[in-house]
């Protein structure tokens, strides 16, 4: 079947496109949509309903319709487009939907980004309004943007085919457009749906650049993009949707809105069918009859369910053989799947196409989405913005204007009101156009719906939601809209009930005996339209989805075939697999080598803050439980810092550099949280201090050497440092060369070996690496990762913030009371000490674990239990395990573990559930490897 | 030997011309002053020969004793003062001398961030896709200096001409804006 017109229309007649749908194949034209290429073909079915399974058609001509979901299969798969949005392009491969769609399970290959706009008039929508907007806002100076949905600006001018001052619309559009593009500071976006509006005039918009060049589109150009525009004054001029009215069989495909009908005709030379009935509660839907009569559809019948009808309009139906029926309604349709006839009173009118009209909704989403408040319009039967916002103007049909004058001028002064607004006075005025319309702009008769079967009649066509199940909902007493959409689903489609809502609002307040004024309508929420997940992720995916940090030896762990663990945003040497090796036989080695001779790991990634300041040695006496005011220049202290709750937040060391100048470590996950906390209490609390921190993290490279070999392998490499144990005590540091390098290096042990942390500029690290590597080839230095680091210090007992802890434990919990100081006056969760809680026995304790089978490894987090069988739950937990490795120094496997009461059970037998069975463990001192320190000084 | 946090992407960047002029300006000296003390600040300003800016977001250069200094604006007590390599021992000591007895920090962090020139016509275009401060030469002219994100990475960002600007970066976080410059460019290198 070929309802295209002979003329008409703006498609390129001259080129054939061929696309396939639901199997089929067909043709259409550059300008087409999916949808006006199927309706071209007489096809319009597109998929089914949700629930019901019913035949779906094409309601709509834009965004708003609520049916026409397709699947695009071919260039790439995507779920849940409307074939009204899709344009057509050659070799489009699609299909219709059950309401439901099915994401690929390939990677997109499209590019999607990204990019930040600012201006001071952002105008939403290119229609009569917005164009003169923007122009006036433009000739003022303003930076302006202007968006618009479509693929060309016109707005509702493009389903018509008005003239404007005596010329086709579409060439004052055409003049505007040009006059905007050629304006320096202003920036027209077309197919760009702005579809969330935020605080502070930050708008998003959505533009698909690429979509509609299907095949052809360049792998290089980003597909789509979000603009994260911010703007100084906006002006809405979102246009108005047709509203249907509900009757019984109202969903079947053919019945579609009448001005969609008119604009399929108008912008794409598409007729609805060959026999139309029109059902209409106000004038507009008399241009569609008159013109789509014109076009040769036989119009078999308006039916107007007004009293009277506009005469004039009757008048010129009459004339083109068009009966007109006022003080009708539709009651029901006919049909197999498609419309084939319609009821009015109690004749059955045969059509192929229902053209409804129920009046008009201003588009106000975004209004609201601003916060602004709306009206309940009741001559027009919709909501209106009903407030003046400071910083977001409406104009146009949005605010329920009719008229396209009228409208123009409101685009005029919500322009010219914009620009004054963002500092700028009006240029040269827009003259508004004049249109020679013959529907005159009234608002018509408010219908919701026509009595009759409540269970066929659908508010929601895409959620499959009828009357029958508003009066349910109203039945079951829910009262508030909000409620209502919820219980019924009216409005949770993609298409947000731009269709739908206001009838459902309507249907309501008459069930309940309500004014709609007194209504409050549901929250418009973003997004406006659908945006695929793929354009919210824009860039960030792949290596870009979140930055990793690297350390300057990093280079030298990839060549070296080292596997990395993820700490935060840092990549760290997890281990050094040597063929064949896996992770335990690798970290056996590398403990080993590091406890018998030498190991090194890269220590970069620790948390480093300068601290300067007459006052810096009281600031950290406040912050660390320990005091560091009476570290001598020169030496070094092992600090532990707590939250105001008396909780472990971080530990590092604490290295006297100057007498008002300390250099601070930190854990590397908590590097910026600790700056955090210091800036807070400076700036909060104790702005009298005179300390200042700065961060120097990575401005060094650290490099732990550690085992009884470090000394030689330190030695070679700093000649000009005296290394032994007597001029180069534990806990001091040292300014030297190392490498030939200048270099701090401090006697710090994590392992409890003979031990020193090298730092040097990052610039210096790798080199310094590699010589610490030839200098320590002779003695078989070993570079290890964190899994050894973690064995050698859990060894020790020594804790890892964030494993051994988790912001419920105390310094006294882990062992650590030494590290408490008793003299000071005060420090940073010191009172919550004292507190009852924090003295309890039962409290859980960092304790040693020892499986009864040394060749059991306990999962980490497995929960600790009393009895070698479980009772009936609830059982009561003592603890879990934080820590668990096999140890090349112990010659078994062992764990360290919080459990209540843990200081007081050292000698006990517990049980750790592992699958079903219950291994028996014995309860030690956290301490396991050298328990008197003999190592430490090598 | 030294090596800069870029070093490997040199042959990367300079790939994206025309459309950006990208290169890494190593191991400059950049010192990280802490104060508030306006005589401090003055001090400070007529030793290295360039005055300390007083304004928010900006920048001050200028040539004296230790070279080309620029000192940059970070907040209400704290600047960047940068200049060629190898002056930071040297700028330390000059500027812990100004200091005298105010309050204050002064703190060698050359190595804390590498140094990354941009510039080209579309400079501005590039970085919008990633950096949400106006661009616009109305709302940034020259002389401009922001602490904001650029994607995902913190950023100083200098406006230093028309169409070229320097970025500082943290030393860790080089590779990524590197990668993230790379990608960005990737439309405008196929259709200059």
């Amino acid at each position: 079947m070929n309802l295209r017109t002979p003329t008409g229309g703006a498609v390129d007649r001259n080129t054939v496109l061929h696309f396939t749908f639901n199997g089929t194949e067909y043709t259409g034209h550059p300008g087409d949509t999916l949808a006006s290429a199927l309706l071209a073909h007489g096809v319009h079915e597109i998929g089914s309903s949700v629930k019901l399974g019913r035949p779906r058609g094409i309601v709509a001509a834009g965004s708003e319709d609520p049916t026409s979901l397709v699947q695009v299969e071919a260039p790439f798969s995507e779920p849940m487009l409307l074939a009204t949005t899709v344009e057509l392009y050659d070799g489009l491969v699609a299909r219709g939907l059950a309401g439901q769609g099915r994401l690929s399970a390939e990677p997109d290959p499209a590019r999607y980004d990204a990019k930040h706009e600012h201006c001071d008039v952002l105008v939403v929508g290119a229609g009569p309004a917005g164009l003169v907007a923007a122009l006036t806002a433009a000739r003022a100076g303003a930076r302006v943007v202007l968006v618009d949905e479509q693929n060309q600006a016109g707005g509702a001018l493009l389903g018509v085919d008005e003239y404007l001052d005596d010329r086709p619309s579409a060439e004052w559009v055409a003049d505007v457009v040009a006059e905007l593009r050629s304006t320096p500071g202003v920036l027209v976006l077309e197919r760009t749906t702005a579809f969330g509006m935020y605080q502070d005039g930050f708008v998003l918009a959505l533009q698909k650049r690429t979509d509609h060049l299907g095949f052809a589109a360049p792998a290089s150009a980003a597909r789509q993009r979000v603009w994260r525009i911010r703007t100084r004054q906006t002006v809405l001029a979102t246009g108005a949707h047709e509203r249907p009215v509900v009757f019984a069989d109202n969903d079947r495909p053919g019945i579609m809105l009448a001005s969609s009908a008119r604009t399929f005709l108008h912008r794409y030379g598409v007729l609805p069918g060959s026999r139309a009935v029109v059902f209409t509660t106000n004038d507009s839907a008399y241009c569609a009859a008159i013109d789509l009569a014109e076009s040769g559809v036989d119009v078999a019948l308006v039916v107007d369910a007004r009293p009277e009808a506009p005469a004039r309009l009757a008048t010129e139906c009459a004339a083109r053989g068009i009966e007109v029926r006022a003080g009708q309604v539709v009651t029901g349709t006919d049909g197999p799947g498609r419309i084939t006839a319609a009821h009015v009173g109690d004749e059955r009118i045969a059509c192929d196409a229902l053209l409804v009209s129920g009046g008009w909704n201003p588009v106000v989403s975004l209004f609201s989405q601003a916060r602004g408040k709306l009206r309940y319009d009741a001559e027009l039967g919709a909501f209106v913005p009903g407030e003046e916002l400071s910083s977001v103007r409406v104009a146009g049909s949005a605010t329920g204007e009719l008229d396209l004058t009228a409208c123009a001028r409101q685009g005029r002064d919500a322009g010219a009101g914009a620009a004054r607004a963002a500092g700028f006075t009006a240029g040269g005025q827009v003259p508004l156009p004049a249109s020679d319309s013959r529907c005159t702009a009234r608002s018509g008769l408010v219908l919701w719906r026509v009595p009759g079967s409540d269970d066929t009649s659908f508010v929601d066509l895409q959620r499959d939601s009828t009357v029958a199940d508003v009066l349910r909902a109203t039945g079951a007493g829910l009262r508030s809209l909000e409620h209502i959409k919820r219980y019924t689903t009216i409005g949770t489609a993609h298409d947000q009930g731009k269709t739908s809502g206001m009838i459902a609002a309507g249907i309501v307040a008459e069930a309940l005996g309500v004014e709609l004024a007194e209504q409050r309508p549901t929250t418009f929420r973003p997004p406006y339209t659908s945006v695929s997940f793929a354009a919210l992720a824009g860039r960030d995916r792949g290596e870009l989805h979140d930055p990793v940090r690297v350390t300057s030896i990093h280079p030298w762990h990839v060549e070296h075939g080292a596997l990395f663990e993820d700490v935060g945003q840092w990549k760290r040497p997890w281990y050094y697999p040597r063929p064949g090796e896996d992770l335990h036989t690798a970290v056996l080695r590398e403990c080993k080598a590091t406890r018998e001779g030498v190991g090194m790991m890269d220590g970069s990634t620790l948390g480093k803050i300068d601290v300067q300041g007459r006052d810096a040695g009281a600031f950290l006496d406040m912050l660390y439980t320990n005091m560091m005011s009476t570290l001598k220049v020169g030496r070094i202290r092992y600090g532990v810092m707590c939250g105001v709750d008396g909780m472990v937040i971080d530990d590092g060391t604490v290295i006297r550099v100057g007498e008002q100048r300390y250099l601070v470590t930190t854990t590397t996950g908590n590097a910026a949280k600790v700056l955090d906390w210091m800036e807070e209490w400076l700036q909060t609390e104790w702005p009298h201090l005179d300390v200042h921190c700065t961060s120097v993290t990575e401005h060094w490279a650290t490099i732990p050497l550690v085992g009884p070999r470090s000394r030689d392998v330190l030695a070679a490499v700093a000649p000009d440092l005296d290394v032994s144990n007597e001029a180069f005590e534990f806990m001091t540091w040292r300014d030297t060369e190392v490498a030939g390098v200048p270099a701090r290096v401090c006697r710090i042990s994590f392992s409890g070996e003979l031990a020193y942390e090298i730092n040097v500029t990052a610039w210096h690290g790798i080199t310094v690496w590699e010589a610490l590597m030839a200098a320590g080839e002779r003695y078989g230095i070993t570079p290890y990762g964190t899994e050894t680091m973690h064995v050698l210090r859990a060894e020790k007992g020594y804790p890892i913030i964030g494993q051994e802890t988790d912001a419920t434990v105390t310094p006294q919990d882990l062992g650590m009371s030494w590290a408490v100081s008793k003299k000071k006056r005060d420090f940073i969760g010191k009172r919550s000490f004292a507190r009852a809680e924090n003295n309890r026995t039962d409290r859980k304790q960092l304790v040693g674990l020892l499986p009864a089978d040394p060749s059991v490894l306990l999962p980490e987090g497995s929960q600790i239990v009393e009895t070698d069988r479980l009772p009936e739950p609830p059982v009561r937990m003592l603890g879990h395990v934080t820590s668990s490795y096999p140890s090349a120094a112990l010659g078994r496997t062992f764990a360290l573990a919080l459990v209540r009461s843990g200081h007081e059970r050292i000698g006990e037998t517990l049980y750790v559930p592992v699958d079903d069975s219950l291994v028996p463990v014995t309860v030690t001192e956290s301490v396991l490897y050298d328990k008197e320190g003999a190592r430490r000084d090598g | 030997m030294t090596v800069s946090p870029l070093a490997a992407w040199s042959d990367r960047l300079a790939a994206l011309a025309p459309v950006l002029d990208a290169a890494e300006v190593p191991f400059r000296s950049q010192l990280t002053v802490r104060v508030s003390d306006p005589d401090a600040i003055a001090a400070m300003g007529s030793t290295l020969g360039v005055g300390f800016p007083s304004a928010a977001c900006t920048f001050t250069s200028g040539t004296g004793p230790c070279g080309d200094v620029e000192v940059l604006w970070l907040g209400p007590d704290e600047f960047l003062v940068t200049a060629p390599p190898d002056q930071q021992v040297t700028i330390e000591e000059v500027l812990r001398g100004a200091l005298g007895t105010a309050w204050g920090s002064v703190v060698d962090t050359s190595a804390q961030r590498t140094t990354v020139v941009l510039q080209g016509p579309r400079v501005r275009d590039v970085l919008a896709h990633g950096c949400s401060v106006d661009l616009h030469p109305a709302s940034a002219p020259r002389g401009t200096c922001v602490q904001t994100l650029l994607a995902r990475t913190g950023i100083v960002l200098q406006v230093t001409g028309d169409d070229r600007v320097t970025v500082l970066v943290r030393s860790s976080f080089a590779g990524y804006l590197a990668a993230w410059l790379v990608d960005a460019c990737t439309e405008y290198l196929a259709v200059p």
